[in-house]
C-alpha cells in the first residue's frame, strides 16, 4: 500500500503505520459528519430522521473501524468475525422487536391487567 | 505461518512461563510458547477482536431495550429527549473523536518506535476521556437534581419542585474523587520534578493533565449548560415542561398528535419518561464505565511507553487498547443520535 | 522435521512430566501450564458436581411422599434452585470445555500451550471467585428463583437476587475467556501441516462450543446486570409496573441460554466422536458432516430461543418460526449419531469403559433428542410445558448426554492425564449403573409429565406415588453408579498401573507425547497425521499399548490417500 513507500523505515512485515494525513483527514470527516447530523436532527424530518441518523452514524462507525482500527490492512478473518458479530445483534433484536409488536396488538398493558403482569410465583 | 518449528531445548522447556526469555530470545517480550513475534501478534489481535466482538453483544442487550421501546413508545422518547442537552452530547461526540484520532496517532508512533510521540498521544488520549467524564458529571448531576431518574425513583417535571440553580450538590461530591487525584498527582509530579525523575514525570505530568481535564470538562459542561438554558428558554425551571416539544421548533408538532396519543401528563410518569432515563442511564453509564476502564488500560500503556518498551515489532499491547478505544469510540457514536438527537 | 519421530515410551525421563517437574503448592496455584489448568478444574467442578448430586439426591428423597416430609416448600424451592444453579452454571458449562478442553486442545493441535496462558488461569480464578459469590449468596438467605431467574418473580422475591447475578456475571466472564482462548489458540497455534481436516473432532466441537461462548454469554452478562439494576434502580425495564415487560426478560436470558444447552452439549458430542472411531479401530465416518455439524449446531442455536417461551405469551407468529426452526437443528444433532453408528460398522469395537460410557451416551442423547421435538412442537408443548417431561427431557441431554459423554472423555484420557491405568472391570459396572439407574430416574418421570405432573412442585396428588418413588430409587442407583466410578479414578489414583503413552491405540496427537505429557507438550515437534487413520498403529501389549509406526520414508501420510485436500 502507499504508507509502505511513504514509511520505508520499517522494514519488518507486519506493522502498518498509518500516515498522519490519513488520520487528521478521517478524524475531520468525522467531526463534519457529526456537525451534519445536529444539522438534520434540527430540520424536523420525522420518520426520515432516524433513518438518516443511523445512516450517518453508520458511515462514521465505518470510517473508524476501517482507518482508526486499521481494519483495511487486517487479516480478513479479523473483519469477518467482527462484521458478523453485528448479524447475531441483528438477529437477536430482530426476534425480540418483532415478538413484542406482534403480542402487543393482542395485550395492552396499560388498561387491561394483562395476565402477565399479575403472573404469581409457582408456589 | 511457513516456519520451522524449533526443537525445544531441555533447559528452554523447563525455564518458567513468566520469563519469556529463552533459548531464542529475538524480543524481551515475545511469550516462549509462540514461533515469532508476528504469530504473537496476530494471536493477540484475534483475540481483541473477539473480545470485541462480546462487546458488542453485551451492548446490543441495552440496544435492543432502547429499539423495543422506541419503537412502542415514539412520543415517550420525543418528549424525554428534551431533557438532554445536544450540545453538550454534541461536544462530547468531538472530544470522543479527538482522542480516537490521539488514540490511532499512539498506535503509529508505537509501530515507528517515537518513544515521545507515544507518550503524548496517550496522555492526550487520557485528557479527553477524563474531559469528556467531566462533561458527563455536569450532564447526570443536572438531571439528578431535576429528578430525572430511572423509572422507580423518577419525579414528575410537572410537579413545582425545588429544581437547582448554581452549583449542583451532586456534582460537588462528584469531584470528590477526582479532585483528590488530581491533588495527589500535583504533588507526585512536583515531587518528580524536584528529585530530577525524569521518567516518573513523564507519568506524573500526563496524569496531572488528565485530573485537570475533568474539571475542565466540568467547568465547560456548565458553562454549555447555562449557556444552553440561557438560549432555549426556560425548560427547567417552566412548569410547562411539554410546551418544550411544542415549541421546540416544528409548527407541525401539534397537528401530527392524533386524539388516541397521549397527553405530556402521562408520559411524563415512572412508566413513561422514567423508562427512557432508565434506557439512557444503563447506556451512558455502562459507556462510561468501559472509558473508566480504558482510562485504566491506558494509564498502564503510559507506564509501559515511558519504558520504551514497543517498536515495529512489538506494539501488540498499544495496537490492542486501540482497537478497545475505537470500540468505545463507536458505540459513542451510535449513542449520541439515538439519544440526543430526537426530535 | 524430517526425522521419524520415535514413540516417546521410554525415551523420556519422567521428572519432564507435566505433573511433577515442579512442587509445592504455588507451582500449582499460579502455574500457566494448560494441563494443570485443566486438571485444576477438573477438581473444582467434579467437588461442584458431587454438590449438586447430593442436592439432587435430597429432592429425590423428599418426593418419595406426595406431601412435606422433611423440606417445607419454601426449603424446596431453595435446593432445586440450588441444585439447578451449581449445575448448570458451575458443573455442566465448564466440564467439557474447562476441564477436559484445557488439557487436550494444546495437545491435540501440537501447540505448547494455549494462546493467552495468563487469561487461563485468570478464567480459572474468575471461575473460583464467580462460585464462592455465587455460592454465598445462594446459601446466605436462599435464592428461590430457580436457575433462571425469571422476572417478575425475581424483581419481587426477597432472595439474594443481585448477588447471585453477579456470581453469575463473573462466571461468564470465565467462560468467555475459556471460549475466546481456544478460538485464538486453534487459529493462530496449529503447527505446520495441520491443517483445518487435519484437527480431530474433539477440536472442532470446542471450537463451535466457543464460538457460542463468545457470542452468547455477553447476552447473559447483560441481562444479569439489567437485573441488578431492575432490583437496585428499578430501572423498570422488565417491570410490568413501569410498562417494562417480563417477556423481555425471558428473551434476553434465552437467547443466552438456549445456546448454553449446546455449550453442554457440543463438547460432549466432540468427546463421542473420539471415543467412537478409537475403540471401534475404525476412521470415523463422514468426518467432514461430523466437523461441519458441529459449526451448524453452532449457528443454528441462536435462532431457537424462542422454544422455551411458547406458553410465555409469545405472539404466534414467533412461536410458528421458533418451532421450525427448532426442527432444523435437529438434523445437524442426528447427522452425527448416524455417523457415530456408520463408525462401529464393520468396526472392532472394544467393549472397555470408554465405549460403554459413548453408547450410553448414544442411546440416551437420543431419547433426549427426540423428546426434545415434542416439546419444539407447538401443539404437544401446550400441555406438555413445564412438566416433568421437559425436567425428564433436559436430563436425557444434559446428564444422559453432556454428564456421560464427560465421564467418557475421563475415562478415555484419564490414562493421558494422570499416568495410571484404571480398572476397566468396575468401571464398566459404574456405567451398567448409570444407565439402568439414569432410565429408571427419568422414564417415569416422561410419564409423570404426559399425566399432568408440573414441576417445582414439592408436593402432588397420591397417584403419582409410586411413579416418583420409582424415580428416587432410580436415582439412588445412578448416585451408587457415579460413586463407583470415582471410586475406581481414586483407586486408579493409588495403585493403578503405570499407563503406556497409547493405550487405546489412538491416532491423534495427544497420543504420540508420554502419559503424562511432558510440561511442553512434545519433546520433539509432532508429525502430523491423519488424526483417525489406524493402519500405521501396531499393538504391543498391554504393558507397552500402542504404537504409532511411521512408515520408513518421510512423506508418511500421503501412503494412505488423504481424503481431503489441505
Ligand atoms: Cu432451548
Amino acid at each position: 500500500m502507499s504508507d509502505h513507500a511513504a514509511h520505508g523505515e520499517h522494514s519488518h512485515g507486519f506493522a502498518h503505520p498509518a500516515p498522519v494525513w490519513q488520520l487528521i483527514a478521517v478524524f475531520l470527516a468525522l467531526v463534519g459528519l457529526t456537525i451534519l447530523t445536529c444539522f438534520q436532527a434540527s430540520l424536523g424530518l420525522g420518520e426520515l430522521e432516524l433513518i438518516l441518523s443511523l445512516f450517518i452514524a453508520t458511515i462514521k462507525a465505518t470510517l473508524v473501524v476501517l482507518f482508526f482500527m486499521h481494519m483495511i490492512h487486517d487479516k480478513p478473518l479479523n473483519a469477518i468475525i467482527f462484521v458478523s458479530s453485528f448479524v447475531f445483534v441483528a438477529l437477536f433484536i430482530g426476534f425480540t422487536l418483532m415478538d413484542a409488536h406482534a403480542y402487543r396488538d393482542t395485550v395492552e398493558l396499560k388498561d387491561v391487567p394483562s395476565p402477565r403482569a399479575i403472573v404469581a410465583p409457582a408456589e | 505461518m511457513a516456519n520451522d518449528t524449533a526443537t525445544l531445548d531441555p533447559a528452554h522447556a523447563h525455564g518458567e512461563h513468566a520469563d519469556g526469555h529463552g533459548a531464542h530470545a529475538h524480543m524481551p517480550f515475545q511469550a516462549h510458547h509462540f514461533d515469532d513475534p508476528e504469530q504473537q501478534f496476530d494471536a493477540g489481535k484475534l483475540g481483541m477482536w473477539i473480545f470485541l466482538v462480546t462487546e458488542v453483544l453485551f451492548f446490543s442487550g441495552m440496544f435492543c431495550a432502547y429499539a423495543l421501546y422506541r419503537s412502542l413508545h415514539p412520543e415517550v422518547w420525543t418528549f424525554a429527549s428534551q431533557f438532554l442537552n445536544e450540545m453538550l452530547g454534541a461536544f462530547n461526540t468531538g472530544v470522543l473523536l479527538f482522542s480516537s484520532l490521539t488514540m490511532a496517532w499512539g498506535v503509529r508512533c508505537a509501530q515507528l518506535r517515537q518513544r515521545t510521540g507515544l507518550v503524548i498521544c496517550l496522555a492526550i488520549t487520557l485528557g479527553c476521556a477524563a474531559m469528556f467524564l467531566g462533561i458527563k458529571a455536569v450532564e447526570y448531576t443536572h438531571k439528578w437534581d431535576m429528578g430525572l431518574l430511572p423509572a422507580g425513583f423518577y419525579e414528575s417535571q410537572y410537579l413545582p419542585g425545588a429544581h437547582h440553580t448554581g452549583l449542583s450538590s451532586w456534582l460537588v461530591r462528584l469531584c470528590i474523587i477526582p479532585g483528590v487525584l488530581t491533588v495527589g498527582f500535583a504533588l507526585w509530579y512536583l515531587v518528580t520534578l524536584i528529585k530530577g525523575q525524569k521518567r516518573h514525570s513523564e507519568i506524573a505530568g500526563p496524569m496531572l493533565v488528565t485530573g485537570l481535564c475533568f474539571f475542565l470538562g466540568a467547568y465547560l459542561g456548565i458553562v454549555i449548560q447555562s449557556f444552553e438554558e440561557s438560549s432555549h428558554g426556560t425548560i427547567s425551571h417552566d412548569s410547562h415542561v411539554a410546551a418544550g416539544v411544542d415549541a421546540g421548533g416544528h409548527s407541525d408538532e401539534p397537528a401530527s398528535r392524533s386524539p388516541g396519543d397521549p397527553l405530556p401528563e402521562e408520559i411524563d410518569q415512572a412508566g413513561g419518561a422514567g423508562l427512557f432515563f432508565s434506557i439512557y442511564y444503563c447506556m451512558t453509564g455502562v459507556h462510561a464505565i468501559h472509558i473508566l476502564g480504558g482510562m485504566v488500560v491506558l494509564t498502564w500503556l503510559l507506564v509501559r511507553a515511558t519504558k520504551d518498551q514497543f517498536n515495529e515489532q512489538y506494539f501488540g499491547p498499544v495496537d490492542y487498547v486501540g482497537l478497545y478505544w475505537h470500540l468505545v469510540d463507536l458505540i459513542w457514536i451510535y449513542l449520541f443520535p439515538l439519544l440526543y438527537l430526537i426530535k | 522435521m524430517s526425522a521419524v519421530a520415535t514413540s516417546p515410551t521410554h525415551s523420556q525421563p519422567d521428572s519432564d512430566n507435566f505433573l511433577i517437574y515442579s512442587k509445592g503448592f504455588l507451582s500449582w496455584a499460579l502455574t500457566l501450564d494448560h494441563k494443570r489448568i485443566g486438571l485444576m478444574y477438573l477438581v473444582a467442578v467434579m467437588a461442584s458436581f458431587f454438590v449438586a448430586g447430593i442436592l439432587a439426591l435430597v429432592l429425590r428423597t423428599e418426593l418419595l411422599t406426595p406431601t412435606e416430609w422433611f423440606l417445607t416448600p419454601q426449603q424446596y424451592n431453595q435446593v432445586f434452585t440450588l441444585h439447578g444453579a451449581i449445575m448448570v452454571f458451575l458443573f455442566v458449562i465448564p466440564s467439557v470445555p474447562a476441564a477436559l478442553g484445557n488439557f487436550l486442545v494444546p495437545v491435540m493441535l501440537g501447540a505448547k500451550d494455549v494462546a493467552f496462558p495468563r487469561l487461563n488461569l485468570s478464567s480459572f480464578y474468575l471461575w473460583v471467585g464467580g462460585a464462592i459469590f455465587f455460592l454465598t449468596a445462594l446459601l446466605y438467605t436462599g435464592l428461590d428463583t430457580g436457575w433462571t431467574f425469571y422476572t417478575p418473580y425475581s424483581t419481587t422475591t426477597r432472595g439474594p437476587v443481585v448477588a447471585a447475578t453477579m456470581g453469575v456475571f463473573i462466571l461468564g466472564f470465565s467462560s468467555i475467556f475459556t471460549g475466546l482462548n481456544f478460538i485464538v489458540t486453534i487459529n493462530t497455534m496449529r503447527p505446520p501441516g495441520m491443517t483445518w481436516f487435519k484437527m480431530p473432532l474433539f477440536l472442532w466441537a470446542t471450537y463451535a462450543t466457543s464460538i457460542i461462548q463468545v457470542l452468547a454469554t455477553p447476552v447473559l452478562g447483560i441481562t444479569m446486570l439489567l437485573l441488578a439494576a431492575e432490583n437496585i434502580l428499578h430501572i423498570g425495564i422488565f417491570d410490568p409496573k413501569y410498562n417494562g415487560d417480563p417477556v423481555t426478560y425471558q428473551h434476553f436470558f434465552w437467547f443466552y441460554s438456549h445456546p448454553a444447552v449446546y455449550i453442554m452439549i457440543l463438547p460432549g458430542m466432540g468427546v463421542i466422536s473420539e471415543l467412537m472411531s478409537v475403540h471401534s479401530h475404525k476412521s470415523i465416518f463422514g468426518y467432514r458432516f461430523i466437523a461441519y455439524s458441529s459449526i451448524a449446531i453452532a449457528l443454528f442455536s441462536f435462532l431457537v430461543w424462542g422454544h422455551h417461551m411458547f406458553t410465555s405469551g409469545m405472539a404466534n407468529v414467533a412461536s410458528l418460526i421458533f418451532s421450525a426452526l427448532t426442527f432444523c437443528v435437529s438434523i445437524p444433532s442426528a447427522i452425527k449419531v448416524f455417523n457415530w453408528l456408520a463408525t462401529m460398522y464393520k468396526g472392532t469395537v472394544q467393549l472397555n469403559t470408554p465405549m460403554c460410557y459413548a453408547l450410553t451416551f448414544i442411546f440416551l442423547f437420543t431419547i433426549g433428542g427426540l423428546t426434545g421435538l415434542w416439546l419444539g412442537a407447538l401443539s404437544t408443548d401446550r400441555p406438555l410445558h413445564d412438566t416433568y417431561f421437559v425436567v425428564s427431557h433436559f436430563h436425557y441431554v444434559m446428564v444422559g448426554g453432556s454428564l456421560v459423554g464427560f465421564l467418557g472423555g475421563i475415562f478415555h484420557w484419564w490414562p493421558k492425564m494422570t499416568g495410571r491405568m484404571f480398572n476397566d472391570l468396575w468401571g464398566r459396572v459404574s456405567c451398567l449403573f448409570v444407565l439402568i439407574g439414569f432410565n429408571l430416574t427419568f422414564l417415569p418421570q416422561f410419564v409423570l409429565g404426559s399425566r399432568g405432573m408440573p414441576r417445582r412442585y414439592a408436593h402432588y396428588v397420591p397417584e403419582f406415588q409410586e411413579l416418583h418413588q420409582l424415580s428416587t430409587f432410580g436415582s439412588y442407583v445412578l448416585g451408587a453408579g457415579l460413586f463407583i466410578a470415582l471410586g475406581v479414578l481414586i483407586h486408579s489414583l493409588m495403585r493403578g498401573k503405570q499407563a503406556p503413552p497409547n493405550p487405546w491405540g489412538g491416532a491423534t496427537l495427544e497420543w504420540q507425547c508420554s502419559s503424562p505429557p511432558p510440561f511442553y507438550n512434545f519433546s520433539h515437534p509432532p508429525t502430523v497425521n491423519e488424526p483417525y487413520n489406524y493402519l500405521p498403529l501396531q499393538y504391543h501389549g498391554e504393558e507397552l499399548g500402542w504404537e504409532y509406526v511411521h512408515p520408513s520414508h518421510t512423506a508418511a501420510p500421503s501412503i494412505h490417500p488423504a481424503p481431503t485436500k489441505s
